[in-house]
């Protein structure tokens, strides 16, 4: 439809970042991760106590103005612990992130472009995964494979590259109607030209958007693996494994050993949601 | 005088971009009188559709009215309270989009949205469905009732838009807005649509504002006229003075651009207008149309022109007289070689068909066509959608296999069916120009990119040979190596279709098949890569297969045309005998259903019913449903064979040659009778 008769703005990538500049969680989201993101690199520096030493005198000690999040039963300093939790995760998750949009885009790429008896295959053996919960499946790998930072990177990665891959594969359908892909046949390029220079650089947003919500998810995957103990393993100052060692003492009124750390865990996921929709919606636009 | 139905009053408009308003709308004055149809026409960006959308204010929201005034039927429609402006909405104005596909909810019945068209005028529940059938009936729906129980995509695009029309009418408006209306269909249903606004208008006597970049279409609709250039209206005037004897040079620049009468590409080319239409916004000191005008002087560069009358007309020019000894901006004098007749043809097409689908669903889109292209001559491929034009050109490319049985040769030797068999010469020597330069150039490329990488894959050439080719086929098609580090994006319509005939020229072909080349584009725009497309060939004595709805356009670059429909040959020949006749009927109602520039009324042949499915067609000859000069029972029976009316014309029908020819003659003698007797009356007689 064009009847609003305004041209496209010369620059195209100003227009792109005024109105992600413009979107309230955008604006929201970004700050979070920063911070969080800030905290993993520079924490150990800036902590008050350090975060592993252990003060067995001052065990389960409540906030106060020593300590602002109170310590946990060997008298850890909560509020540091918090602060540097950020670390393992913020590695772990990005990085399955990465390898399961490698993988979604490369079979998303495929079954799109091929179409036909692959994309029937492959496309059913996706819906076959995805109906199996990937907690399940994670602890089952993991089992097998042995607990370690980069099993749960794979076993993550594998488990969301197919939902990419229906991402990318519905963007590749309506992308190959194009004629330009014509233009490409006509000139007998291969169909891996035709797929990773013709057609991946024109789907790259979308990947994007979906790259960013399953940080989010990914981020939860990892917080879940390590606190069923098949994650990150300790002494790591890992959120989730904290509220794992301590959950079973909020019966005891403990609750700050446990609170910092989940709200951490869920700030983080909400920050890159928020990211994640702001871009959405610029691009969108 | 009484009050006038829409009246514009001086009014501006801006868009707000980029943190400042741009103005869209400068100044515009203009009145549409009860019962009168106001045509108002100009290229893709002049505003158009903004003046539409002022006038019901539904402006988009970055939009504002920054001065000026719309009165429709005396009320200032931008002082209006929230429930005074629905009232307005629902009763006195209605407007017709563009795409009826977009404009009907799909997930609807018709008869539902047309119920609810009524629901809005405040009609009580029991009279609606009545009323819908009603005015069902009286768009020329054949069968209301069984229309009202489907749904829009049930329905064909000119259905879909007479239902769209129907829901316009259903508030009885007073004033009517078609925003390019029959843009997008075909002629013969373009033609029906507006016969039926035209006879809706005497009946109704609705004041009609006439949206459209069709001069052709606006002539025949409208009483006068408005063009707009740069969201100024730069002249206003009844329909033919303004066309017969343009004022201002913009006009006569926009008229010069198209084929009319019979022009031809080998005769006089058409002209261009220089330059591009100011950007939205853009701060003028001037006149608008000061860059692009030959006739421009300082005074033009530093004053604005005021509309000045002249007669019944009026113009914003300086030099109003001076707009009929505007210059050309092409030469006249370009002779263009004529293909060699005696020349062997480069391609060859014998017994082609292809059918999708098996058993009792298999549909023949294209139905044993065998015909031949010589080098350098230009073969336009003409029929309505669903003939198998697009069918026909990919078999020829290689992306569509056809059936077995059929052959395609190049240059005598024979083609392999799909791209993958043929051999690299083979492919390089068959090449398209796509339709949409928007779908057909990668987005993310550079015009560099996009060029260099054909010439390397088509071409062959590597390195400094590779830059040396890329610099010649640039200036070839008219870019400038400024374009080459652009995106696509960043250029106009023009300007893309450019790249994509660069690209499609890099291998030296010897056939380009152009699918509707220049349908997206603007007149003037459309002109100057009709030109280049002529240029090219005479330089490089390549064959094009040119497929177009557009009549005016095939004549003047073809030099032998096919007519096709459901898929079959139904006319070929040169393409001057194929415009003067004898013609098949069906090539007689296509031409009668093109409007004209020349201020001939034409009485069409009307069309009736819509075109057959491919999958079912109907017996004997596939058009004697449709015919208007159908025989009787062997038309049924007995499908006609291709039978040469006179040497290298040949008509698919029962009826012979020299009798249709005399049936054609009497025919258009006929008419002129007509003619002349209805020019007796003046126009606002038959507008009652």
């Amino acid at each position: 439809m064009t009847y609003v008769a305004i041209p496209a703005t010369r620059n195209r990538r100003h227009e792109f970042f005024a109105t992600l500049l413009r979107s309230g969680s955008f604006l929201a989201g970004v700050p979070i991760v920063v911070f969080w993101v800030f905290c993993s690199v520079f924490g150990p520096h800036i902590v008050p106590y350090d975060p592993l030493a252990e003060d067995v005198l001052n065990a389960l000690g409540p906030p106060s103005s020593v300590h602002w999040f109170g310590t946990d039963q060997l008298g850890r300093d909560i509020f540091s612990r918090v602060l540097v939790g950020s670390r393992d995760i913020l590695i772990v998750a990005p990085l399955a992130t990465i390898m399961a949009t490698a993988v979604g885009t490369v079979l998303g790429l495929i079954t799109g472009y091929f179409r036909g008896i692959l994309d029937d295959v492959i496309s059913r053996l996706i819906e076959a995964t995805m109906a199996i919960p990937g907690v399940i499946v994670s602890l089952l790998a993991i089992v097998a494979l042995g607990t370690s930072e980069g099993t749960v990177i794979i076993v993550i990665g594998l488990s969301f590259g197919p939902v990419i891959g229906r991402t990318v594969r519905s963007a590749v359908l309506a992308e190959r109607e194009l004629d330009y892909v014509a233009a490409a046949t006509l000139r007998r390029e291969n169909s891996t030209h035709i797929m990773f220079i013709e057609i991946l650089p024109n789907i790259l947003p979308p990947i994007l958007v979906e790259s960013t919500v399953r940080l989010g998810y990914a981020i939860f995957a990892v917080a879940a693996l390590s606190f069923l103990g098949f994650g990150l393993q300790p002494p790591s100052p890992d959120w989730a494994l904290s509220v794992s060692a301590n959950y079973s003492m909020i019966s005891g009124g403990f609750w700050w050993t446990v609170l910092f750390d989940a709200v951490a865990i869920a700030s983080l996921v909400v920050g890159v949601n928020l990211t994640a929709d702001g871009l959405h919606g610029a691009l969108d636009d | 005088m009484t009050e006038p139905t829409l009246r514009l009053d001086r009014l501006s408009v801006a868009y707000r971009a980029g943190g400042r308003n741009r103005a869209v709308l400068r100044d515009i004055s203009f009145e549409i009188a009860r019962g009168e149809a106001y045509g108002l026409v100009g290229e893709s960006g002049c505003g158009k559709s903004t003046v539409a959308l002022a006038a019901v204010r539904y402006l988009p929201r970055n939009g504002s009215v920054t001065s000026g005034a719309v009165r429709l039927d005396g009320a200032d429609v931008m002082r209006l309270g929230p429930e005074a402006l629905r009232q307005v909405r629902a009763r006195t104005i209605s407007m017709v989009y563009q795409d009826p596909g977009k404009a009907l909810n799909p997930s609807l019945k018709v008869g539902r949205q047309l119920v609810e068209a009524f629901e809005v005028v405040g009609l009580h529940p029991a009279e609606r469905k009545f009323r819908a059938l009603e005015m069902l009936k009286k768009v020329r729906i054949a069968d209301p009732a069984s229309v009202m129980q489907r749904y829009p995509h049930q329905l064909s695009g000119g259905m879909q838009q007479r239902v769209a029309i129907a829901m316009a009418l259903a508030n009885d408006p007073t004033m009517l807005i078609l925003d390019e209306p029959t843009t997008g269909l075909d002629a013969t249903v373009e033609a029906e649509v507006l016969d039926l606004i035209t006879d809706l208008r005497r009946q109704l006597g609705t004041s009609i504002l006439f949206i459209s970049h069709n001069l052709a279409v606006v002539a025949k609709m409208c009483d006068r006229i408005g063009v707009l250039y740069a969201g100024m209206l730069v002249e206003e005037g009844p329909t033919w003075e303004i066309l017969g004897s343009p004022r201002h040079p913009y006009t006569v620049a926009l008229l010069r651009c198209l084929p009319r009468g019979g022009q031809r590409k080998g005769h006089i080319p058409l002209d261009t207008i220089p330059g591009f239409l100011p950007t939205p916004g853009a701060l003028m000191p001037g006149c608008p149309f000061e860059e692009r005008c030959a006739h421009a002087d300082d005074r033009c560069r530093t004053e604005i022109p005021e509309l000045r009358e002249a007669g019944s007309r009026v113009v914003r020019c300086h030099y109003p007289d001076r707009a009929a000894v505007v210059p050309r901006n092409t030469p006249t004098d370009v002779a263009l070689p004529k293909p060699a007749s005696e020349a062997a043809p480069v391609l060859r097409v014998s017994n082609l068909s292809k059918t999708y689908g098996q058993g009792s669903h298999a549909t023949r889109a294209v139905a044993d066509v065998s015909l031949s292209l010589l080098p350098g001559e230009t073969l336009g491929l003409v029929g309505e959608s669903g003939s198998g034009k697009t069918t026909l050109a990919h078999m020829l490319l290689g992306l569509v296999r056809p059936d077995p049985g059929g052959a395609i040769e190049l240059d005598g030797e024979l083609l392999a069916a799909s791209l993958g068999q043929r051999r690299d010469e083979e492919v390089k020597a068959v090449q398209i120009i796509f339709q949409n330069p928007d779908s057909a150039l990668n987005r993310s490329h550079s015009v560099e990119r996009i060029i260099g990488r054909a010439l390397r894959r088509l071409g062959g050439f590597r390195g400094a040979d590779l830059s040396s080719r890329l610099a010649a086929l640039v200036e070839a098609v008219r870019l400038t190596p400024r374009h080459l580090a652009l995106r696509p994006r960043q250029l106009s319509g023009g300007l893309k279709q450019r790249v994509a005939i660069a690209r499609s020229f890099a291998g030296d072909p010897r056939v380009v098949v152009c699918d509707e080349p220049t349908s997206a584009l603007d007149v003037s725009v459309q002109a100057a890569i009709l030109n280049l497309l002529a240029d090219l060939q005479a330089e490089r004595n390549v064959s094009y297969v040119f497929i177009s709805h557009d009549l005016g356009v095939v004549r003047y670059l073809s030099d032998r045309i096919v007519v096709l429909y459901l898929g079959r040959i139904m006319e070929m020949g040169p393409s001057e005998r194929v415009f003067e006749g004898p013609n098949h009927p069906y090539t007689e109602v296509l031409l009668s259903a093109v409007p004209n520039l020349d201020g001939t009324r034409d009485i069409r042949i009307r069309l009736s019913g819509e075109i057959p499915s491919a999958t079912t067609p109907p017996s004997g000859c596939v058009f004697q449903n449709r015919c208007p000069r159908k025989l009787g029972a062997i038309c049924e029976t007995l499908e006609p064979p291709l039978t040469e009316a006179e040497p290298g014309h040949v008509i698919r029908c029962h009826i012979r040659a020299e009798d249709l020819d005399r049936l054609q003659r009497q025919y258009k003698a006929s008419v002129q009778i007509v003619e002349a007797h209805l020019d007796k009356f003046a126009p606002h007689q038959l507008a009652e």
